[in-house]
């Protein structure tokens, strides 16, 4: 079963709950998708406003986990106060740490993340790092002490699904203890169904399912898509190979005769 | 005294985070509070004095990624 730091889930999808078209159809396609794990995040409440508390119950109503996010944050101190109004808000000592370098890509800055995530370690929180698919950087991270780490599988938003596999294999292959989630840039069930083959433990995505037609039958596809991959990682996938190998067996085949 | 309020320098008349939240007609129950870029926890918004240049962030939960 999926672990974060010692709570188990048995859904492999872990899901946002931003830019739907409305606060039901965000219900139902979080319902949908099977997750057990929301991302929520914090932003200041302008006076008189109510928007945090109505927004708080939608996600209430779900019994599911939440797990805040720094999103925004471009700083380490940005970053460290954020997850401590997280804890203080959510009571939880989980946090989506996020420190973006760059406006464009919203790439992750990986050297004030890995400052952030000590700090913040130290300091009893359970940090999930969002962060490029750079193995120096993971292994930094998990020396902070994250047992979680999630890395990019393309720009936040852009649907590009898996950029870089063979590094995203190699983070699987070099941190086999570590629950590793692929986190951003997935645009099809198909890209859900890889990263699952690929050993990753989930993947968490938000766009993909709330920016499509039918938000909630997209939901239900991530969540096949997710099955289907872990699925097929537990049942062994078979190595790619550079020539056809038939399949019909080749003796008895009519009018065969050997060739010299 | 003037202080600054999610980004915004405000004149109050409050002297604590409590009396703030209802000087600014804040109805909801669910905030985090931010003093000068330090959480203050709920249990201290009542004792806690303000000071004039105070830096407050007045959060609350919102849809995320």
């Amino acid at each position: 079963m999926l672990n974060f730091y010692g709570k188990t889930f048995t859904s492999r999808l872990l899901i946002g709950s931003a830019l739907y078209p409305s606060p039901s159809i965000m219900q139902g396609a979080i319902r949908a998708s099977g997750a057990g794990i929301v991302t929520v995040s914090l932003r200041r409440e302008a006076a008189g406003g109510k928007t945090g508390d109505a927004f708080w119950s939608l996600i209430r109503e779900l019994d599911v986990t939440v797990l805040p996010n720094t999103a925004g944050c471009r700083s380490v101190r940005e970053a460290v106060t954020t997850a401590k109004l997280a804890r203080e808000l959510f009571g939880t000592s989980w946090i989506k740490l996020e420190v973006i370098a760059d406006n464009d890509t919203l790439q992750p800055d990986v050297v004030g993340l890995v400052e952030a995530a000590g700090i913040l370690i130290k300091d009893g929180f359970e940090v999930f790092p969002y962060c490029t698919e750079d193995l120096s950087v993971a292994m930094r991270l998990v020396d902070a002490g994250c047992k979680v780490v999630m890395p990019w599988a393309a720009p936040i938003g852009s649907a590009k699904g898996i950029i870089n596999r063979d590094a995203l294999k190699l983070l699987r292959d070099r941190l086999p203890d570590i629950t590793l989630v692929v986190d951003a840039g997935l645009g099809a069930p198909s890209h859900a169904a890889q990263a699952l083959e690929l050993g990753y433990d989930a993947v968490l995505l938000n766009t993909a399912i709330a920016k499509a037609a039918d938000p909630v039958a997209m939901a239900n596809a991530f969540r096949l898509g997710v099955e289907a991959g872990r699925t097929a990682y537990e049942a062994g996938l078979m190595e790619a190979r550079d020539f056809a190998s038939p399949s019909t067996p080749v003796v008895g085949t009519p009018f065969w005769h050997a060739v010299s | 005294m003037r202080v600054t309020v999610n980004g915004e320098v405000r004149e109050i008349v409050s002297e604590s985070v409590d009396a703030l939240l209802d000087e600014l007609d804040y109805e909801g129950s669910h905030f985090a509070i931010a003093l000068n870029y330090d959480v203050l926890p709920k249990s201290k918004w009542a004792e806690t004095p303000l000071q004039a240049g105070d830096e407050i962030e007045i959060i609350t939960p919102r849809q995320g990624g």
